[in-house]
């Protein structure tokens, strides 16, 4: 049973020197990769403020200033935010393909309930964001009990959302002069703020501010280190006393809520409720995810990568245009940043082992 | 005679109509290492995911310190003061040596910061697991705050075994500590073991490693055919009578000799 215990001495001797050779040999890699594990965010910062150096230079002072800089956050507020929701999600190895139609199903039940319904805007405004958290807990409570994947049961969710949504709101559009004589709150996350020549949205404040949330809860809070963990390993974290299934409702629950917080923040940025709105919001969330340096296996990133991943995505449609050439060119780049995103997080996993 | 600290009493486990557990009995006594060992599908870890809080047995009676208890989950058994080590770890990789400590287990800051918006202490997290580290001889990790994957299978071991031994209050169970290591870590962890049976905390320790077993063992369940078959003595057997025993090649013992 313990053969091995005659030849120990001489065994135990080789692989130090081989351990002390290969760090010597690959350090700077290895540590470089190491830090890259801890904060992986960096790459996305990184690209980010040269992709800004580098159009800043390219286009000059049309794309290098506050009005242009705050309009890229404007342009990717909605995504932002709902992409805060699929980090969550996504931490825990998941992944959500129903954000867009709940955020947009969130929009329609706001402005139906205060047009249709006659209630008070403020309530329906409530009633859009509690069908947010339902819709959320419905998958959560999907993935967690009935052990579904998470991508199968937002598959469903998304197609059963929006069917709902175009059902409900017969694909009519509430427009926006409306919206502002009955309603103006509807519009509230529209309104702005202004600092010399940037302008920052209410929508691009209550994405700056989900993030700062977000990053201290994730970080600060024992419900953060459980969703890490959730992702990590979840039969470690089951057994290490972390109640796994409470933490995955709730990450689907208030992915749900944030959802819909962008349904009516997307009010704001179109002025109008629009059913057609926000098609692509999954897809695009997921991008901004992935480039953020969240990785889609769980338990590593950070939400703060996940804003500099919509920025990243945001600077290069806005340099791009302004340089006049083909919007595809961005499609094409952000393609290729997607699959760099993942290559990095591979080698990150793998330095690990 | 001591009274014992864990007992366990005619439980009874059965999947369909295999059947896991038959009237097993069990005894842990107050600072004792208690080996477990037993043949591939004797049956050990059902009785330890019983202990364990990880099943529940169809019948029978568990006691902790003389009192009845119930557990039905992991989490009910670390208020116990019952700890576990799985063989697998349960560690989560990518998460800090102290976050893996107090996993499920977290402190908070004291005052608002902590009662309301619900911020960790990981500072006093941190000196915490770094006490029961250096506690248990295992400083050699160098910063608490690093991954649990940057860590040897050693080192990893050792965490979580300085986790069970700072929390687990009554008893510590290790499953197979040293299955997935090198000699000169399986030594670490064998004196591992013996550091937190001096700090009075008894062990069961589930090992299919011999000479391991009976290097740190004070008594030694057998384990056969989904119940207790005797307990032995390691000065008494050797490990050649105690495989035996385990596979049916020897009688056992009169049940006195516990």
């Amino acid at each position: 049973m313990n053969d091995a215990s005659g030849s120990g001495e001489t065994r135990e001797q080789e692989p130090e020197i081989v351990a002390d050779f290969s760090n010597r040999h690959k350090s700077a890699m290895t540590r470089l990769l190491g830090f890259l594990q801890t904060t992986p965010s960096a790459i996305p910062l990184f690209v980010l403020v040269m992709a800004i150096i580098i159009f800043g230079i390219l286009n000059g002072h049309r794309f290098f200033s506050p009005f242009a800089l705050t309009l890229i956050l404007q342009q990717v507020a909605i995504v932002g935010i709902v992409a805060v929701a699929q980090s969550l999600v996504i931490l825990t190895a998941g992944i959500d393909l129903s954000v867009g139609a709940i955020a947009v199903m969130a929009s329609v039940i706001m402005g139906k309930f205060s047009f249709d319904l006659g209630i008070p805007p403020e309530l329906a405004v409530l009633c859009g964001l509690g069908s947010g958290l339902l819709f959320g807990t419905a998958n959560g409570l999907l993935v967690a009990y009935v052990k579904l994947p998470p991508f199968i049961v937002t598959l469903g969710m998304w197609q059963i959302v929006l069917a709902a949504n175009f059902l409900y709101s017969g694909s009519v559009v509430i427009r926006s002069e409306e919206i502002a004589q009955k309603a103006p709150i509807l519009q509230f996350f529209g309104r702005t703020i202004t600092f010399g020549g940037a302008v920052f949205t209410y929508g691009v404040i209550l994405l700056l501010l989900l993030v700062l949330l977000m990053s201290y809860i994730l970080s600060q809070t024992s419900w953060g280190r459980h969703v890490y963990a959730v992702g990590d390993d979840p039969e470690a974290a089951e057994l290490s006393g972390v109640k796994v299934k409470a933490t995955l409702v709730s990450v689907y629950a208030i992915g749900g809520f944030i959802c819909a917080l962008a349904g009516w923040a997307l009010i704001g940025r179109l002025g109008s409720v629009s059913p057609q709105a926000g098609q692509l919001a999954n897809i695009e969330s997921i991008t901004a995810v992935v480039i953020g340096g969240i990785s889609l296996f769980g338990g590593r990133g950070s939400v703060a990568g996940t804003l500099f991943g919509a920025l990243i995505v945001g600077v290069f449609t806005l340099g791009l245009r302004l340089l006049g050439a083909d919007v595809q060119w961005t499609y094409l780049l952000i393609g290729a940043l997607i699959i760099f995103a993942v290559t990095i997080d591979q080698a990150i996993r793998k330095v690990s082992l | 005679m001591t009274e014992a600290v864990l007992t366990a009493r005619k439980l009874n486990k059965r999947y369909g109509h295999v059947v896991a557990m038959e009237d097993c009995d069990f005894d842990l006594l107050p600072g004792e290492i208690l080996a477990i060992i037993g043949d591939n599908g004797a049956g050990k870890s059902t009785l330890i995911k019983a202990l364990s809080g990880a099943l529940r047995p169809d019948s029978g009676e568990i006691r902790l310190e003389g009192k009845p208890v119930t557990i039905n989950s992991p989490i009910q058994a670390r208020e116990l003061g019952i700890e576990t080590v799985y063989q697998t770890l349960a560690l989560s990789p990518a998460l800090s040596i102290a976050d893996n400590m107090f996993m499920g287990r977290e402190l908070l800051k004291p005052g608002i910061m902590g009662s309301l918006f619900r911020q960790l202490d990981k500072k006093k997290m941190q000196a915490i697991a770094r006490d029961k580290l250096s506690e248990l001889g295992l400083m050699t990790i160098q910063n608490i705050s690093q991954t649990v994957e940057t860590l040897s299978g050693g080192q990893r071991q050792g965490v979580a075994v300085a986790r069970a031994a700072a929390f687990g209050t009554n008893v510590v169970i290790l499953d197979e500590p040293t299955a997935a290591l090198g000699v000169k870590e399986s030594r670490k962890v064998l004196d591992l073991i013996k550091t937190i049976k001096e700090k009075g905390i008894p062990i069961i320790l589930i090992s299919h490693n011999m000479p391991h077993v009976f290097e740190v063992a004070d008594r030694i369940h057998v384990h056969r055919l989904g119940k207790r078959l005797c307990i032995i003595d390691p000065k008494d057997y050797s490990m050649s009578d105690a495989v035996a025993l385990m596979t049916g090649a020897m009688a056992p013992p009169d049940k006195e000799a516990a």
